[in-house]
């Protein structure tokens, strides 16, 4: 009987990470109190537009400090690994991408983006992603430009 | 009746047959991959749906999610790496039977076992969603706003990460739903002067990011073992004596999972677990499950698939999605200009009837693929992840573009993708998000309505027969984790229910070494949000619940 790990996963988070995502729920709770009491707040036979968002607001801040209370207990939680890195470099070829898409169309930055995904983030061969890449791009415009009609930014 | 002959004349239109097998084909493909889930599936198919007639939007997103419960299956089987969460106790024997060679019969017997599951669940779907409806059609505001809340409440109960996390993450997809223009009073709320935002938050960049691109990002991080090329498979159909010796645990198991999928929060994942559960505790010879049993293969495939048919119904007659799954194909309905509630069957008879008669062909055409062409689908499994991923995020992003032809909308999907990655990484689960910041506009619209019907007094929900009783189950819900410990000393029946469920996850000799289990059902409850792995604990409290 095989037992090797079908998945390998990273280690589990400390109690640090859970803290602050505690903290983030909190302050987002406290934002959208103070957002609702500027909206007004209303009473509950005249719920005005900040009632509801109140009442989540106080629920965030509650639900952030039992996460802060129970902060050791890590559950599903992943530590954060070099791994990380890729996924930081995936999200910043993106931001590019959506960046330039509407000035010099969709050919190039999807080009460039299954290019770098392909050779740099998964390690494929150079020939294997210029193929891919490029017939990525192929398809893409058959099919938006041609087939659908699609109005998006393109350069042809 | 007659409608419900109409749905058929409906379904059998060629684009509708085209787009039914369109969906299960992709389904199963889906289910055959080990990463992206259905609702991420859907989620990322979103804008292509569109263009497309609602009945035929519908049919074929409904196909996917059915269609990946079959395709989940494959991969259990021949290689120990489910493919979805609903798939993973299918592991146990299913790897065994291939151990010893008979790979063939358990994948027959699952596919014969997911079909006879799902039919028999339309076939009670059909008498069952009407009566519902009809039951719902009196609902008032406090009915909706005790029904939206229960919804929530349940699926946050049962997702994996623990119902702290998953009430967070419900709460924020309320608040997410408040974004834009308040329908009462029209002041701006949240909006920081921002126009994209002055008609609230898209649905479909929410959900394409929180699930598709949230998805692919945690893929990323090659937490995926390198496949291997399975063994070739021969003799699918099974023999007679395992058709005998499963059709018990298929029976058992189209019942059970129709019933589990029917509740909010419930859903493929519960209905398989607690299949496999039953047939353990009936069998004369319990010590056979885990070696090779194939009711062990037969009844949560059975389950999954009549629980994934079965989880319409809360949507269609209620308007109230159950699980994940079924918020995203809520927002499609929404976003097509159809309302999902009681009014659904009657206002919109050709869409309800031609949804669920689709289901009929759609689970024929399954069955017919999945028995002679399962070598074809597992050949997919040669595609690298590292190529399917940009693929896949190229046509998220450029899809969501196409939906309202705004740059600010994919902006939007990589803002969500970056919480959802974010969010799995810390243990939560981006279900309840999605569930809630779909209900979240309904919720407080009814919470509104009900306040000013009972002038301000909030036990005027009490008040009224069924959302005083939807609110006292909502209440039990609520307080069963802190009755737990009494519960379990004067309960044998749940303890020992409890300890027949742990059985599922430690007893079987795979699922001993530390190492499989966990990440198996981690990987794959990121694959399928709909519903996370559901510990012992939640089960017993579904129980005490219902």
């Amino acid at each position: 009987m095989s037992t090797e790990p079908v998945d390998e996963r990273p280690p589990s988070a400390g109690p640090l990470s859970n803290l602050i995502a505690a903290a983030v729920v909190v302050i987002l709770g406290g934002a959208a109190i103070a957002g609702s009491l500027a909206l007004g707040a209303g009473s509950p036979s005249e719920p005005g537009p900040g009632t509801w968002p109140l009442i989540i607001g106080a629920v965030l801040v509650v639900l952030g400090l039992a996460l802060a209370v129970r902060a050791r207990d890590t559950g599903e939680a992943e530590r954060f690994t070099r791994s990380g890195l890729l996924v930081a470099a995936a999200v910043a070829s993106m931001i590019a991408f959506v960046a330039v898409i509407a000035t010099i169309g969709f050919e190039i930055p999807t080009l460039l983006l299954a290019f770098v995904w392909l050779r740099f983030l998964g390690h494929e061969s150079w020939r294997t992603s210029i193929i891919t890449s490029v017939g990525i791009v192929v398809v893409f415009y058959a099919l938006f430009v041609g087939a659908l009609d699609v109005t998006i930014p393109h350069l042809f | 009746m007659s409608s419900v002959l109409d749905g058929f004349a409906v379904v059998l239109e060629p684009t509708n047959l085209l787009y039914c097998l369109v969906g299960v084909v992709i389904g199963m493909l889906i289910g055959v991959l080990p990463g992206l889930g259905p609702a991420a599936t859907i989620a990322i198919l979103l804008p292509i749906t569109f263009g497309l007639e609602p009945v035929t939007a519908i049919i074929m997103l409904a196909g996917i999610f059915y269609g990946a419960q079959y395709g989940g299956t494959i991969t259990s089987v021949l290689l120990r790496l489910p493919g979805e969460a609903s798939s993973v106790v299918t592991v146990f024997d299913g790897h065994a039977l291939t151990r010893q060679g008979r790979a063939g019969t358990a994948l027959g017997i699952a596919a014969i076992g997911s079909f006879v599951g799902g039919t028999l669940a339309i076939i009670a779907l059909t008498f069952v969603a009407p009566l519902v409806a009809d039951f719902a059609l009196d609902f008032g505001p406090p009915e909706y706003t005790a029904l939206a809340l229960l919804g929530i409440l349940l699926v946050a109960t049962i997702s994996s990460g623990g119902r702290l996390r998953a009430l967070t993450a419900a709460a924020i997809g309320l608040l997410l739903a408040t974004v834009g223009r308040d329908d009462f009073t029209s002041a701006e709320r949240f909006t920081l002067g921002n126009l994209n935002l002055a008609d609230g938050l898209d649905f479909v960049p929410i959900a394409m990011g929180l699930f598709g691109l949230g998805e692919i990002l945690y893929n990323l991080e090659e937490r995926h073992r390198k496949v291997q090329a399975p063994a070739t498979v021969a003799n699918v159909w099974p023999s007679r004596a395992d058709l005998r010796q499963s059709s018990g645990a298929i029976g058992r198991g189209s019942v059970l999972g129709f019933f589990l999928g029917i509740l909010p929060g419930g859903g493929a994942v519960l209905a398989s677990l607690a299949a496999y559960a039953l047939e353990k505790r009936r069998s004369k010879h319990p010590e056979r499950f885990g070696k090779g049993a194939i009711e062990g293969v037969a009844a949560p495939e059975t389950a999954n698939n009549a629980a994934a048919t079965s989880s319409f119904i809360p949507l269609l007659s209620l308007g109230i999605p159950a699980n994940a799954t079924m918020a995203v194909i809520f927002g499609a309905l929404l976003i097509q200009g159809v309302t999902p509630g009681p009014q659904l069957i009657t206002e919109n008879p050709e869409l309800f009837w031609g949804v669920v008669n689709s289901m009929y062909i759609g689970n024929i055409l399954l069955l017919i693929m999945s028995i002679p062409l399962v070598g074809l689908f597992v050949r997919i499994l040669r595609v690298r992840a590292t190529i399917l991923a940009p693929i896949t995020v190229l046509i998220t992003l450029v899809g969501a573009y196409t939906v309202n032809n705004s740059v600010f909308d994919i902006g939007l999907v990589i803002a969500f993708g970056v919480i959802g990655y974010l969010m799995k990484k810390l243990g939560f689960d981006p279900g309840p998000m999605v569930l809630a910041f779909v209900l979240g506009s309904l919720l407080e619209t009814s919470l509104r309505r009900s306040l000013l019907l009972f002038d301000g007094d909030p036990t005027g929900f009490f008040t009224r027969p069924i959302s005083g009783v939807l609110l006292a189950a909502l209440i039990a819900v609520a307080l069963l984790p802190l009755a737990q410990p009494l519960l379990r000393r004067r309960t044998p029946l749940a303890a020992e229910k409890d300890r027949g469920e742990e059985e599922v996850g430690r007893g079987t000799p795979e699922a001993r070494d530390p190492g499989p289990k966990e990440p198996q059902a981690k990987q794959a409850a990121a694959g399928t949000p709909d519903s996370g792995a559901p510990d012992p604990n939640t089960s017993e409290e579904r129980n005490s619940a219902t």
